[in-house]
């Protein structure tokens, strides 16, 4: 299977996620850089980590234009997979491929640690390897992950089981303990966490794993037993 | 020519002394102008020519088998094996970071980070190592808060931003930083051993490229502003200090490593202190070259700028190189690719001439070699650095009432000095690259690099209280200290980078105290085999004419397989406690420098804790093959508050400890002495590491065992300590927060 990374000008953390792709998970990842038109022949987007064009504005508001974005929203539309991790996160949602807002942490303060996510739903390409209910331990590392949206929305997201993981001990004022969700197609997922950074013992977890096994499983169902 | 007319007054203010100025006159057969006399000042200032100090720092062991590059570069570099080397650095930016915390703070991290990868080297891990005034001072505690939050806040802003992981450093409160906060960064990357780039100027009529950020009027003279003692009118200076911006720095450290990859890459040079002027005369001096170039080409921000002030600009991110003539077009289209500015602005000479032009007129002509290595070195005159302090404690030993030791540990665990900085690290982004393996708050940082199987292991140290009782002996000691912690995860220390903070050298005393830590480092640095790589003189950290304490910080590199670390905390229960190089010495004077007069008794006397190198070296040669041995569950270097701090930090994990000690010592010094040469080991093999210490002639004294809930600590039977692991834990993490936010 093939991951497409989007590097965007300041992306920070695609190349640990292509390392984690091509060393941590046996499968092939390239990156895509963000004036690109198309995609090319890959299964799964990669939105990663960083600071695309230094966030000095709103996250991922300038980002959201990068002429990748439209080839990006194309692909979500025919049904692709789309990860959007951390700044990847902010960028689906200022896209208009993901509800809601991420606003600055409730202290006001960029946080780095790992914490706990209890998996919401195993209804999604990227969670149906986990077992229900699992309890994940992931880095986060951000100063806007405060997830927001209106109460509609969060009712909304929650009718359609579109929450995708929950914070156990909420680090940063997320609305509804709310870590990472779900489109209506389910093929996207925007979360604040970083699995990438927790897919070998070395790194303390490798629980971050599950989602792009997942995420193999359902692009290509053949190729976790190669 | 300008016409500005250079009187004694000007040059005065450009702090120019008569003797330097007749040089300058010598130098150039004539006066100078007005954008030489500034040129001359930036480069001739105390912080780009090391004049008080580089007579001293010869002493220092530059050379080591492992070495490929030493001091005067950008930064030194170390081969750690398999076609790779490393390039670490530490630098000061002490005085910006009083007048602008935020700006200051990150503007030091940009600088530091273009010093290692103008080599080729891509930044993989920054250590802090900071220095306040206490946040709880009467007077100045409000202003130290603020300058804390911002300089931290400016770290994590740059690093996060950027993308390098903050992996560690150290934080220390004193009230001789009231004035005067320290900001010391270091840095340190990875390059392929081919891929390294130096600054040296070749190849006459090779095109001289400059590339980033516009040039403004921000920083100009900031290089002599950390040239002089603060005043009220310092204030003044907020101008002065330059603001960063860290996107612009990561597109700058990608499109270069790309550009470097093209080949038509002669030579590179940051833009940093004293800015263009800097790396045009010393890029030309290295090669031996001449460098001309027009002013009108450089990429202007403001308009109206003088040649002085282009010339003198320390406008951040800003690069330039030297690119082989007819490949300039392979440069532009990868700098065009990420979106910054690059222009070629003037050509390599013969002549070794800087010659500046501006609308085609010269406007400053001078040789680059006098100009970037001839600046005037001096003596200074130096006293043997007397300790101020008394010889013995004002409550002397016999007559202090004994104290209450289980108040005294939780009063050190909640210090300032002591306690979690968690609330500093957790804003860093320590993890990014995914190569950190261990992070903040391990006894070293860890930092693997993914493509040869080697970790790179990373301390910082310095302890002013030491240096203040005895300038020698303190850096003696932060070496040991430094390589002790390295030991203690399993690593082999290589290499060195100093960053020496002092107080006016013009004051005999504070230069006696300058040269004394210069000679205790070297003596240290030579006998642990870390030779010094490169580093960085901050003086004149005065305030109103207060100094600092002498505080030379030393950051020490060590390499490793990569493995899962040895880490601090005990896991088990039931597993054996050995204190490997036993409970040491200590007498009533050697005690006065220790965290407990500080917290304790509010005092400071007498020396700090005697150091046996040769001891000191054994202890980490056994340490090293304990780790090696997988002999090791956890392991936690004793240093500041001694034994019984040591002890309930290794308890933050959850699991506690039985200790008991057999000592004639009294219970303050037992519990609280700060004698180096000794590691806390949890391990299931007692044997096998009391084995490996008698080989390598080190005690290794069975003191306890791991156990759940309590911390206990006794000596011969009798408990001295006995407390719940929920209470130490309270007191280590909640404390510094406390402090912050009263």
């Amino acid at each position: 299977m093939k991951f497409g990374v989007i590097v965007f000008p300041g992306s920070n953390c695609d190349h640990d996620a292509w390392f984690a792709v091509n060393h941590n998970l046996g499968q092939r990842a390239e990156f895509i850089w963000h004036d690109s038109a198309t995609l090319g022949d890959i299964d799964a987007v990669i939105l990663p980590g960083g600071f695309a064009y230094g966030d000095y504005l709103r996250c991922g508001a300038i980002a959201k234009f990068s002429p990748v974005m439209a080839a990006v929203r194309k692909f979500a539309a025919d049904g692709g997979l789309v990860l959007g991790i951390c700044n990847g996160f902010q960028i689906l949602v200022e896209a208009g491929l993901l509800p809601g807002a991420l606003m600055r942490n409730r202290n006001l303060k960029f946080i780095c640690r790992e914490v706990r996510l209890r998996t919401e739903t195993l209804d999604s390409p990227f969670t149906d390897a986990a077992e229900p209910g699992q309890i994940l331990r992931l880095p986060i590392a951000h100063g806007e992950g405060c997830y927001v949206a209106d109460e509609r929305t969060l009712d909304e997201l929650e009718a359609e089981d579109r929450v995708a993981f929950r914070y156990l001990d909420n680090p940063n004022g997320s609305m509804r303990d709310i870590a990472g969700i779900l489109n209506a197609g389910r093929n996207v997922l925007g979360l604040m966490p970083h699995p990438e950074r927790a897919t070998e013992p070395l790194m303390g977890s490798s629980d971050g794993l599950v989602i792009f096994q997942s995420m193999v499983m359902a692009a290509q169902p053949a190729a976790l037993q190669l | 020519m300008s016409t500005f007319a250079i009187t004694p007054d000007l040059v005065a203010q450009h702090q120019i002394t008569e003797p330097e100025y007749r040089k300058i006159v010598e130098i150039l057969g004539r006066e100078p102008n007005y954008t030489e006399l500034g040129v001359f000042s930036v480069m001739w200032s105390e912080h780009c020519s090391y004049k008080s100090s580089r007579l001293h720092l010869r002493k220092l062991p530059t050379r080591g088998k492992l070495v490929v590059q030493g001091p005067g570069e950008n930064a030194g570099i170390i081969d750690v094996g398999g076609g790779y080397v490393i390039a670490f650095k530490i630098e000061s930016h002490n005085h910006p970071s009083f007048i602008e915390p935020f700006q200051g703070a990150a503007t030091g991290v940009g600088g530091i980070l273009r010093d290692i990868f103008t080599m080729g080297a891509r930044p993989i891990a920054v250590l802090d190592s900071l220095r306040f005034g206490p946040l709880d001072d009467a007077q100045a505690g409000p202003r130290n808060r603020r300058i804390l939050a911002g300089v931290v806040a400016g770290i994590a802003h740059y690093g996060n931003c950027f993308g390098v992981p903050t992996v560690g450093g150290e934080c220390i409160f004193e009230p001789c930083y009231n004035g005067n906060p320290l900001v010391n960064v270091f840095a340190l990357g990875v390059a392929k051993k081919e891929d390294i780039f130096y600054a040296s100027a070749a190849g006459v009529g090779n095109p001289v490229i400059y590339v980033g950020a516009k040039t403004g009027r921000d920083g100009i003279h900031g290089a002599s502003m950390a040239s002089a003692e603060f005043t009220e009118e310092s204030k003044q200076k907020r101008p002065n200090v330059q603001v960063g911006d860290p996107f612009l720095e990561k597109l700058l450290l990608e499109a270069c490593l790309e550009a470097m990859q093209t080949g038509a890459i002669v030579a590179i040079q940051d833009m940093g202190a004293a800015g263009l002027t800097c790396s045009t005369c010393e890029m030309g001096s290295r090669g031996g070259t001449g460098i001309e170039i027009e002013l009108d080409r450089v990429p202007q921000r403001e308009t109206g700028m003088t040649p002085y002030e282009i010339m003198l600009s320390e406008s951040q991110e800003r690069m330039l190189l030297v690119a082989e003539r007819g490949k300039e077009d392979e440069v532009f289209r990868v700098f065009r690719k990420w979106g910054l500015d690059a222009v070629t602005i003037g050509a390599v000479t013969a002549d070794g001439l800087l010659r500046v032009r501006q609308h085609g007129a010269v406007v400053a002509e001078i040789p680059n070699r006098e100009l970037a290595d001839e600046a005037p070195v001096y003596d200074r005159p130096h006293t043997a650095g007397e300790s101020a302090c008394p010889t013995t404690s004002r409550g002397r030993a016999g007559e202090r009432a004994i104290p209450n030791v289980h108040d005294a540990l939780m009063a050190l665990l909640g210090s300032a000095d002591i306690c979690s900085k968690r609330y500093i690290w957790e804003q860093y982004d320590y993890m990014v690259r995914t190569n950190t393996i261990a992070g903040p708050g391990a006894d070293a940082a860890v930092v693997r690099i993914k493509e040869n199987g080697v970790s790179v292991a990373m301390s910082l140290d310095g302890n002013s209280r030491y240096c203040y009782l005895s300038p020698r002996a303190g850096a003696q000691l932060a070496v040991a200290e430094c390589c002790r912690n390295l030991a203690t995860v399993g690593a082999q220390p290589v290499a060195a980078t100093n960053c020496l903070n002092f107080g006016n050298p013009e004051r005999p005393e504070i230069m006696g105290q300058l040269v004394e830590a210069i000679e205790g480092m070297s003596e240290a640095c030579r006998f642990f085999e870390t030779p010094i790589t490169g580093g960085n003189v901050s003086l004149y950290n005065e305030t109103l004419g207060e100094g600092i304490w002498p505080t030379p910080v030393i950051g020490i590199v060590g390499l490793m397989q990569t493995a899962a670390p040895v880490t601090r905390d005990f896991k088990t229960p039931g597993r054996s406690i050995m204190l490997l190089g036993g409970i040491g010495e200590c007498d009533e004077v050697h005690f006065g420098g220790t965290q407990y007069a500080k917290v304790v008794l509010n005092e400071l006397w007498g020396l700090p804790p005697a150091l046996d190198m040769d001891y000191e070296k054994r202890v980490h040669d056994a340490m090293r093959e304990i780790v090696a041995a997988d002999l090791a569950e956890s392991a936690h270097d004793v240093s500041d508050g001694g034994l019984a701090v040591a002890a309930a930090e290794c308890c933050q994990g959850g699991v506690g400890a039985a200790l008991d000690f057999e000592s004639d010592l009294s219970p303050e010094f037992l519990l609280f002495h700060e004698g180096p040469s000794r590691i806390l080991i949890a391990t299931a093999s007692p044997d096998a590491v009391a084995e490996i210490a008698a080989r390598h002639g080190v005690a290794a004294l069975r003191a306890g065992i791991t156990m759940n809930d309590r911390l206990v600590i006794g000596n011969r039977g009798t408990a001295r300590i006995s407390v719940t692991i929920g209470s130490l834990r309270a007191t280590y993490e909640g404390s510094l927060e406390k402090q912050l936010c009263p």
